[in-house]
């Protein structure tokens, strides 16, 4: 009997995740040894010490807080406690903002890199120089100048996403087809919708995988500017239960910063399968 | 020569070569061709045949000298002039009807989009693609694409279609399909047609007049060869024309043995009244300008 390849695939996927819960079950069972104490001494301790349970929750744990979660996702209790769907959507508000800023700016500056080789000299320094710098090392230079952490925290999205999409909307638009620009040529197309007409269709999957690796670092970005910037968002979340001593809480804000991430991530997979031609 | 349709009045094409230099290609190249007439360029690689169809479709500038067609002197591409390139260059992104509609709607930008696409229908139905209209090139077989990239020029309705060796990345039976379409709708519609090529039985099916230049750098345009063929020839019986062997064998000697000599040789090649031969039965026969041609010594000796 063989099964089809993806069922098979899915099986092993299934058998993995349950070796993996149960190995986590299993590490943190309560199983430490307890010290006798006084009753109110023991109310201090909590029950890593009075019962021997692990400090690292169990799978059951997480389970049954995430449910906690999942039930009232926008509740909000004041600055500190607000439902996981309420810093959700702050976190993936700031990467929306920041990301589609750097699309207006990065694709148009990009069409112009791509179709000027002195354009693209002259700015080449420029994108050298800032493209490695590390987004959250602006961080205080946005909050200085902008004076307001929030705005500070689209904007360093903005500045990380922008690279990729600048470069690669350079890269596909200079290397459009010579030979589909002559067609272009042949036909008188004007330059303008020669752009819409040739160029942007040749150069849209180049264009769509930059904006693909770009949603990915804005969504690895975003946590950490919102553990510096604080307030609101998943990163603050997951920087709050930390002092909260909350690694339930914490487990899950990793689980769901994952999830959000793959979801964002396969969207873009889906433009840009829209947007590839086959040769 | 009468009536000068498209007139190439002395172009050169240099590039800087390597220590300062300048490598000339070709210089004081000049070819013109009548109303309706096929003319086919052979020669060897690099001799500039493609610069020179490019520098007629606008695509390429000459480093001196001018292009007139239909008594205009020639500035960027035009619409009158249509290419179809080796590669076909069809646009992957757009469906057949989409890419032969692109060029429609260029050519007419206040047709509406129902008159764009019966206009284009019209040539796709010429080349024989109907049925096909809504397939992407992917989908398509390397002669249906060039049909496509045909369909395309012609539905412009060019003065004139340029051809970069069309057909030379297809397969020899779907060659020969191709072939006798670019005829019978040349025939059909009096295109004006340049075209180049390597293949020498193509130029002599297709062309009434066949340029031939020697090797470069330094390419001169050598001899324009008439061809001597019935226009009502078939790609079938062709061989059996009495008159075919000499041409053939004409065309071969050139491309073989004097293409390369020819600079050497001929020392009074004037560029301006380049000699046509049109070979007949025994020895071509020079039929224009009454000019002496120095026989070729090495040739002699062959016969």
């Amino acid at each position: 009997m063989t099964l089809s390849l993806r069922l098979r695939a899915a099986i092993v996927s299934i058998v993995l995740f349950a070796a993996f819960l149960g190995a986590w079950h299993l590490a943190t069972r309560s199983s430490g040894t307890t010290a006798a104490m006084s009753p109110e001494y023991a109310r201090l301790m909590g029950l890593t010490a009075t019962q021997g349970k692990s400090a690292m929750p169990g799978p059951l744990d997480v389970g049954a807080k995430l449910w906690e979660h999942l039930k009232r996702p926008f509740y909000d209790n004041g600055p500190n406690d607000k439902g996981l769907g309420i810093q959700l959507a702050y976190s993936i508000g700031r990467v929306g903002l920041g990301y589609l800023i750097a699309v207006v700016v990065a694709i148009p500056l990009g069409f112009m890199i791509g179709m000027s080789p002195l354009i693209s000299r002259a700015l080449d320094p420029f994108i050298q120089l800032l493209k490695p710098i590390s987004p959250l090392a602006w961080m205080p230079l946005a909050l200085y100048t902008i004076k307001d952490s929030s705005i500070s925290a689209i904007f360093v999205i903005f500045i990380c996403s922008v690279w990729p999409m600048l470069l690669n909307t350079a890269f596909g638009v200079a290397s459009v087809r010579k030979e589909w620009i002559n067609v272009a040529r042949t036909l008188e197309v004007g330059t303008i919708r020669r752009a819409f007409t040739v160029i942007l269709p040749a150069a849209a999957p180049t264009i769509l995988t930059g904006m693909r690796i770009s949603i990915g670092i804005a969504w690895l970005v975003i946590v950490a500017a919102e553990m510096l910037v604080g307030g609101t968002g998943i990163g603050y979340f997951v920087w709050n239960e930390w002092n909260n001593l909350s690694i339930t809480n914490v487990i899950i804000a990793i689980l769901l910063i994952g999830l959000v991430g793959m979801l964002l991530d396969q969207v873009l997979a889906r433009f840009t399968r829209m947007v590839t031609f086959p040769e | 020569m009468t009536d000068k349709f498209i007139s190439i009045e002395g172009i050169a094409r240099r590039y800087p070569g390597a220590g300062g230099g300048t490598t000339t290609v070709f210089e004081d190249f000049w070819l013109s061709m009548t109303r309706g007439e096929f003319g086919c360029v052979i020669g060897h690689s690099g001799c500039g045949k493609t610069t020179v169809l490019n520098i007629l479709a606008g695509l390429d500038e000459p480093s001196e000298g001018t292009v007139i067609v239909d008594g205009q002197g020639i500035e960027g591409t035009s619409l009158d002039r249509a290419v179809i390139f080796q590669s076909h260059a069809l646009l992957p992104w757009r469906t057949v009807l989409g890419n032969v509609g692109y060029a429609v709607s260029s050519k007419w930008r206040k047709w509406d989009r129902a008159r764009v696409r019966a206009h284009a229908q019209k040539f796709i139905d010429l080349v024989g693609l109907t049925g096909s209209e809504h397939k992407h090139p992917s989908e398509l077989s390397g002669g249906m694409k060039q049909r496509v990239g045909i369909a395309r020029a012609l539905s412009i309705t060019p003065k004139i279609m340029l051809m970069d060796e069309p057909f030379s990345a297809l397969d020899a039976l779907t060659r020969g399909t191709l072939q006798d379409e670019v005829r019978r709708i040349c025939l059909e519609t009096g295109q004006t047609t340049f075209m180049i090529t390597h293949d020498v039985d193509e130029a002599i099916f297709l062309a009434d007049k066949i340029f031939l230049m020697t090797n470069g750098p330094g390419a001169v345009l050598a001899e324009i060869v008439e061809n001597p063929l019935p226009k009502e020839r078939g790609r079938i019986d062709l061989h059996r024309h009495p008159y075919y062997y000499a041409l053939r064998n004409h065309i071969v000697d050139f491309l073989v043995s004097r293409s390369k000599s020819f600079a050497a040789e001929v020392t009074e090649h004037d560029p301006r009244h380049v000699p046509t031969v049109r070979p007949g039965v025994g020895e071509p026969v020079i039929v224009s300008p009454p000019r002496v041609v120095e026989p070729n010594p090495a040739q002699s000796v062959a016969r």
